[in-house]
C-alpha cells in the first residue's frame, strides 16, 4: 500500500493553505477531494476525444462513446452487477433516487400503499418519496431509531407488511456516521418480497460494496463522494424492475422509434438516459474508481476505522463535547457539539485555524429533531487525512472552549 | 454621532488588532453590549430567515426614529447584529434607508464570511432597511 505522503501528494488541493494555515479537510462527507489522475481524465477528454457520444459516425464520437461505456463497465464491476446495463448514469444520488421515486412510483404504486423509510434518511431518500406519496395516494412509513441513532429493527418488522411496496433505506446515515444492518434489511423484505433500494451516497466510498451479494433491488450513489467529479452518479437496478418501469424523461438516445403517434423506447441502459449524458464525468468516474481499487478497499476501510478510532478517543476526552451517533459500525465520520456553544461559532473558528468541518442539520433535518438540536458540527474524515490533522482539530475544539467560556 | 460617525468608530476599534482572533474576541464582547430583545418578541414573526443560525430582531419605531433590539443563539452572529444595531438603531426611517454600511467590509468581516453565512448578514441588513422603509410609509399615508 502507498505511504499516507505518497496518498496524499497525489491530491493537489491537500497542499493548500487557508488564511496561511495549512488545510484540514474534514467535509468529505459534504464532498471528497480529486486525485491528480481524475483531474487529467478530464482534461483528456476535453483535449483529446470529446464529441457527443452514440451520434456520430466519425472517429471521435466513436472513443468517446467507447470510453463512456467503458465508464459504465468499470462501475458495474466495482458494485458487481450482474450486468452492465443494470448500470444508468445521473446527475448522482438526489438524481437516480429522484428518477427512482417516480418511475418505480408510476408503475407499481397505487392507493393506500406504503413505502418504508428510516429516520436517517437524508432529505434526498425522503422529499422524493413523499411526492410519490402525494401523487399516488399511499402513506410513507418511517422505522425509529434509538438514543444511540440506531435504527430499531423490531420497530421495521412491526410496519413491514403486505402493503409495503419498497423499503428505501440508506447504507450509511450521512449526519451520525452509523453503518445500517441493510443485509438484515433486505433479508426481512425479501422474505414478503419487497424490493430494497440501498443508498449508498454515505457507504460506496467506505469499504466494499456488492449489490450481488447484498441482493439489493436499487443502489444508487455519487460520483463526487468517491473521489470522482461533480455531476455524475449512478442508479443501479435489477433488470427485471428497469424494463418494467417506463423512463422519467424523454428525448434523445432514450427513444428506438419516434412518430408523431407513437414513440418505443431504447433497450437499457439507454432507455433511462435522456439526451445528452454528462460523458466526460463518467469517463471521470471511471478513472476515480480505478484509482480506489488501486489503492484497495480494505485498505481505505481498516484506515479509516483506525482515523475513527483515534478520534473518537481523542474527542470524547474533551469536556463538554457530546457525540452524536454511538454505535460500533460506523464509518470515520463524527458528529458534535460543544456544551452551550453554538455549533456556527465552533465552526466559524475551526474554519479560521483551517480546519473544514460541516455545520447545520446536515440536510437530515429529522435526525436533528430526533435529538432535539438545531444541527451539530461533523467532522467527516477518509482515507487522506491523518492523526495530526485530528490532534490539530482536537487543539482546535479546545481553542473554541478557551474563548467561548469566558 | 451620524451613522458614518459610527462607522468610522468601530472601524478604528477593529484596526487596532491585526490578528483574526483579537477580532474574533472583539465581536464576542461587542456581542454582550447587545440591546438584547424582550423574550415575548423571539417568536417566529421576529426570526430572520437565511441565517445558519437563528436571529431575532425587534423594531420599535416613536414616530421619528427607530429603535432595534435583538439576540442571536450564537455567539459571533450576536457580536454581528451587535454592530448593525450600533450603527442603525435610534434613526429615522429615511437615515436607516440612504445608509451606506461601508464599514463591514473594512473590519474584514466580509470576507471571513462564506457566502452562506454572508447571507445571514445580508438577511440582517435587508430586514432592517425592509422596516425602515415600513414605518416610512406609514408615516407619510
Amino acid at each position: 500500500m502507498k505511504t499516507i505522503s505518497e496518498i496524499r501528494s497525489d491530491f493537489p488541493i491537500l497542499e493548500k493553505k487557508i488564511y496561511g494555515k495549512p488545510l484540514v479537510y474534514f467535509d468529505n462527507g459534504a464532498t471528497t477531494q480529486k486525485p491528480e489522475c481524475v483531474i487529467n481524465t478530464i482534461n483528456e477528454v476535453y483535449r483529446s476525444y470529446n464529441s457527443n457520444i452514440h451520434r456520430g459516425v466519425h472517429a471521435l464520437s466513436d472513443i468517446a462513446s467507447q470510453e463512456y461505456e467503458n465508464a459504465r463497465e468499470k462501475v458495474r464491476s466495482f458494485i458487481n452487477a450482474e450486468k452492465k446495463e443494470e448500470v444508468i448514469f445521473t446527475s448522482g444520488s438526489t438524481g437516480s433516487l429522484n428518477a427512482i421515486a417516480f418511475s418505480f412510483g408510476e408503475r407499481y404504486i397505487t392507493k393506500g400503499d406504503e413505502i418504508i423509510i428510516s429516520h436517517l434518511e437524508h432529505h434526498a431518500n425522503i422529499v422524493p418519496w413523499q411526492m410519490t406519496c402525494e401523487r399516488k395516494g399511499a402513506k410513507l412509513r418511517v422505522i425509529p431509531i434509538n438514543e444511540n441513532g440506531e435504527i430499531i429493527f423490531d420497530e421495521y418488522l412491526k410496519i413491514l407488511s403486505a402493503k409495503t411496496k419498497i423499503v428505501a433505506i440508506t447504507q450509511v446515515s450521512n449526519a451520525l456516521g452509523i453503518i445500517l444492518p441493510v443485509d438484515k434489511i433486505i433479508r426481512a423484505a425479501h422474505s414478503l418480497n419487497i424490493p430494497v433500494l440501498i443508498d449508498g451516497a454515505q457507504g460506496i466510498q467506505h469499504g466494499i460494496t456488492d449489490v450481488k451479494a447484498l441482493d439489493c433491488d436499487f443502489y444508487v450513489f455519487s460520483g463526487h463522494k468517491i473521489y470522482g467529479p461533480a455531476g455524475i452518479g449512478v442508479m443501479y437496478g435489477k433488470e427485471k424492475w428497469l424494463n418494467e418501469m417506463p423512463p422519467y424523461q424523454g428525448g434523445g438516445d432514450m427513444v428506438k422509434n419516434v412518430t408523431f403517434e407513437r414513440t418505443t423506447y431504447n433497450d437499457l441502459p439507454f432507455k433511462f438516459e435522456a439526451g445528452t449524458m454528462n460523458f466526460p464525468d463518467a469517463i471521470g468516474l471511471g478513472t476515480a474508481l480505478d484509482y480506489v481499487l488501486s489503492i484497495g478497499r480494505e485498505n481505505i476501510e481498516n484506515r479509516e476505522q483506525e482515523l475513527l478510532a483515534y478520534a473518537t478517543n481523542r474527542l470524547s476526552g474533551i469536556k463538554g463535547l457530546r457525540i452524536y451517533g454511538n454505535s460500533d459500525k460506523k464509518i470515520s465520520t463524527i458528529s458534535f457539539l460543544l456544551k452551550d456553544i453554538h455549533m456556527y461559532d465552533t465552526g466559524m473558528i475551526l474554519d479560521k485555524l483551517g480546519i473544514a468541518v460541516r455545520t447545520g442539520t446536515h440536510c437530515a433535518q429529522p435526525v436533528m429533531d430526533r435529538f432535539g438540536i438545531d444541527g451539530t458540527v461533523r467532522a467527516s474524515m477518509c482515507f487522506y487525512n491523518t492523526k495530526e490533522e485530528i490532534d490539530f482539530l482536537g487543539t482546535g475544539i479546545e481553542k473554541v472552549i478557551d474563548m467561548f467560556s469566558k | 454621532m451620524t451613522i458614518n460617525q459610527v462607522q468610522d468608530s468601530i472601524i478604528d476599534e477593529f484596526s487596532i488588532f491585526e490578528d483574526w482572533i483579537d477580532k474574533y474576541n472583539l465581536l464576542i464582547d461587542l456581542g454582550r453590549e447587545l440591546p438584547v430583545i424582550d423574550p415575548k418578541f423571539k417568536t417566529k414573526d421576529y426570526l430572520i430567515e437565511g441565517c445558519q443560525s437563528k436571529v431575532w430582531l425587534h423594531p420599535e419605531f416613536n414616530g421619528n426614529k427607530i429603535t432595534f433590539t435583538a439576540d442571536s443563539d450564537a455567539i459571533i452572529t450576536r457580536g454581528i447584529v451587535a454592530l448593525l444595531i450600533k450603527v442603525l438603531t435610534d434613526r429615522t426611517p429615511d437615515e436607516i434607508i440612504s445608509a451606506d454600511l461601508y464599514f463591514i467590509d473594512k473590519i474584514g468581516l466580509r470576507q471571513n464570511l462564506s457566502p452562506t453565512r454572508s447571507n445571514g448578514l445580508l438577511s440582517m441588513v435587508r430586514q432592517i432597511k425592509l422596516y425602515a422603509i415600513a414605518y416610512k410609509a406609514k408615516t407619510s399615508k
